[in-house]
């Protein structure tokens, strides 16, 4: 083996060991698994491993628990916050976290995670909005962007019948409770690099105990939007961002101090 | 420990406290508030976890996640709050987790009223959420059985991996009565295998779910669930007799209705009528074999209820046509008197009720004539 060969067998990227070695059940393209992946290689630099539960919600995260390599609990829809609470309050030195969708979150699940922020839950959200219903095959969401067609908006949603898409995070971060919200988007390198550092302050801030963190993560669903991953991404870009900007709509003045 | 004037309600969370309680999740309804008023300030007390959730969804899924870890949970409500904890609980009866439901039952269906009755006999013993599954539910008279009960509910939870409810009426929710504490428990500290409490010492991953995506693992569940539920009917049934042994008639209810009706069937022996009280304490297994055998030997049976006969179809069930079977109820949160249960006494005594027809068409029509 010459030097060359060598060079190029160094390994630089793996598999984070807190993400299970299988294949996922997600379709080709869809964010979930970067998503998945950003948790994952968190929950190991930090050493969080052994004292990590994880929330399923119901949706297209439904069986997330298949995919990390740590405690998990499978929510009933919507009720993820409550459930996290359940486990929070009975496992406080536990980093708890709930994995949910738009529709679970933002939809049936709206009174829990209110809620869960007003209390100042030492709970991490992790919020993966993809405009739409996936698991059940593209329904309109509260998420769903005005004009936008999906199986139960066929023409496009109305606002005047459909009313209005739901902003998640400007809303919970309106709360008291709320010490750390943000969104961010995972259409492209650095957009995900900086997913990932607000997905670690996220940890820090329930570490340190100073309440209710939620990361937003604009997602992509190629099936049910009918597009190629890379037509989605650029839909997202062009269409998702505008309506709903990136940035911190809720930061703790303790956690801004918090070096990542 | 001496016996000390204890409300029904309070009783029950300070037994809950005792039997080992680590976190309890409620919200407030009449007449079960007591409840979540006196564990808000001893939960705290004691350092044990206790929220007032935003909703009965909120609460008991509260109590799902925190029965995920293995530890010793409870909520509490009344009828229109039950209903909207059917969907955590059908979650909890899937996952197989140990959880103690207290149900101080009110007027109903719909907003209803704020008083005594028994109308959710059928929601907690023949269901309510969905899914084949059962929950063990005991049903105390006073308030010394209330908390003896609610000690016992923590263990058979535990013991077979599943709901225990307390199933009692507005009556004895508010109702003060001379009982005694049990003495305190320790915190576990040992949990089972299941236990999702973080893989601790890198051992291997666990996840508790109601899904089985494969309908051969969900049917595998389903028949888990239902051997375990034969074991409860195997060892756990439980009732109460009272003058049984030469009795000709029996009268039966649970809970405020066996209470009353044992007032009136002393009444009736005093007039030297043989007829005893027999009181299911498990309303869920039910004692079917007991009313089987009773079924055999008796003259005739009354049931009384808070309802409109919910446990007299169970009572049918066992008794199968061997005696006749006579009913009487009072509804929207009326409590029986013992004198109209003993008219009822005698009238089954006297008129030796055919065993064709339903029960419940002839007490209609007499409470038509009466209204």
């Amino acid at each position: 083996m010459n030097t060359l060969e060598q060079d190029l067998e160094k390994l630089v990227y793996e598999r984070p060991d807190t993400l299970v070695e299988t294949t996922t059940h997600y379709c080709p393209g869809c964010t979930h698994g970067v998503a998945h992946r950003l948790i994952a290689e968190v929950i190991e630099e930090m050493g969080l491993r052994d004292r990590t539960i994880g929330v399923a919600s119901v949706g297209c995260s439904v069986f997330a628990y298949n995919y990390f390599d740590f405690d998990f609990v499978q929510a009933p829809h919507g009720r993820a916050p409550a459930m996290a609470t359940g486990v929070k309050r009975t496992l406080p030195d536990r980093v708890v976290l709930t994995y949910q969708g738009d529709g679970d979150l933002a939809s049936i699940g709206m009174g829990e995670i209110v809620h869960a922020a007003a209390r100042g839950e030492n709970i991490t959200v992790v919020f993966l909005n993809n405009a739409n219903y996936g698991m059940t095959g593209g329904q309109m969401a509260p998420t769903t962007l005005p004009g936008q067609k999906t199986s139960t908006s066929p023409s496009g949603r109305d606002v005047e019948t459909a009313g209005f898409p739901i902003r998640a995070s400007e809303m919970l971060s309106t709360l008291d409770g709320s010490s750390y919200v943000v969104r961010r988007s995972l259409h492209d390198p650095k957009s995900i690099r900086l997913a990932k550092k607000a997905l670690r302050t996220a940890f820090e801030v329930q570490i340190r105990g100073l309440g209710f963190s939620m990361v937003e993560l604009l997602s992509i669903c190629p099936t049910n939007w009918g597009m190629t991953p890379v037509d989605s991404l650029h839909w997202l870009e062009s269409n998702m961002l505008p309506y709903y900007p990136v940035g911190d709509y809720k930061i703790n003045p303790i956690v801004a101090e918090i070096k990542i | 420990m001496a016996r000390e004037l204890l409300k029904g309600n309070v009783a029950i969370a300070e037994a809950a406290i005792r039997a080992g309680l680590t976190s309890y999740f409620g919200y407030p309804i009449t007449p079960q508030t007591e409840l979540l008023e006196y564990l808000s300030a001893r939960m705290p007390e004691e350092g044990r976890a206790f929220v007032q959730a935003e909703s009965e969804l909120g609460a008991i899924n509260m109590v799902y996640g925190a029965a995920c870890t293995g530890a010793r949970v409870m909520t509490s409500s009344s009828s229109p709050g039950i209903s909207l904890m059917l969907e955590g609980l059908s979650y909890i009866a899937g996952t197989e987790v140990p959880m103690v439901l207290v149900d101080v039952m009110r007027g109903g269906p719909g907003l209803g009223n704020i008083a005594p009755a028994q109308s959710d006999y059928n929601q907690i013993v023949h269901g309510g959420g969905h899914g084949d599954y059962h929950v063990i539910a005991l049903a105390p008279a006073n308030v010394q059985e209330a908390i003896d009960m609610t000690v016992l509910a923590f263990d058979l939870a535990e013991k077979y991996r599943s709901i225990a409810v307390v199933l009692i009426d507005g009556s004895l929710g508010q109702m003060m009565e001379p009982a005694e504490l049990p003495p305190f428990k320790p915190l576990a500290t040992q949990f089972p295998e299941w236990a999702v409490r973080g893989a601790e010492g890198g051992r291997e991953r666990r996840f508790l779910s109601s899904i089985y995506l494969s309908p051969p693992e969900e049917e595998k569940a389903n028949l888990r669930m239902l051997r375990r539920w034969k074991d409860v009917e195997a060892n756990e049934i439980r009732y109460k007799e009272y003058f049984m042994e030469d009795a000709k008639y029996v009268v039966t209810g649970f809970g405020s209705s066996g209470r009353v009706a044992l007032s009136a069937v002393r009444a009736a022996r005093a007039e030297g009528i043989p007829v005893g009280l027999l009181r299911p304490i498990t309303v869920s297994p039910f004692p079917y074999k007991v009313y089987e055998e009773l079924s055999k030997k008796v003259d005739g049976m009354l049931v009384v209820e808070m309802n409109t006969g919910q446990m007299l179809e169970d009572v049918l069930k066992a008794a199968q046509g061997r005696t006749p079977v006579e009913f009487y109820g009072r509804v929207g949160g009326i409590v029986p008197l013992p004198d109209e249960i003993l008219t009822e006494i005698h009238r089954l005594v006297e008129e030796k009720p055919a065993v064709g027809g339903h029960p419940r068409d002839r007490w209609m029509d007499r409470m038509i004539k009466m209204n």
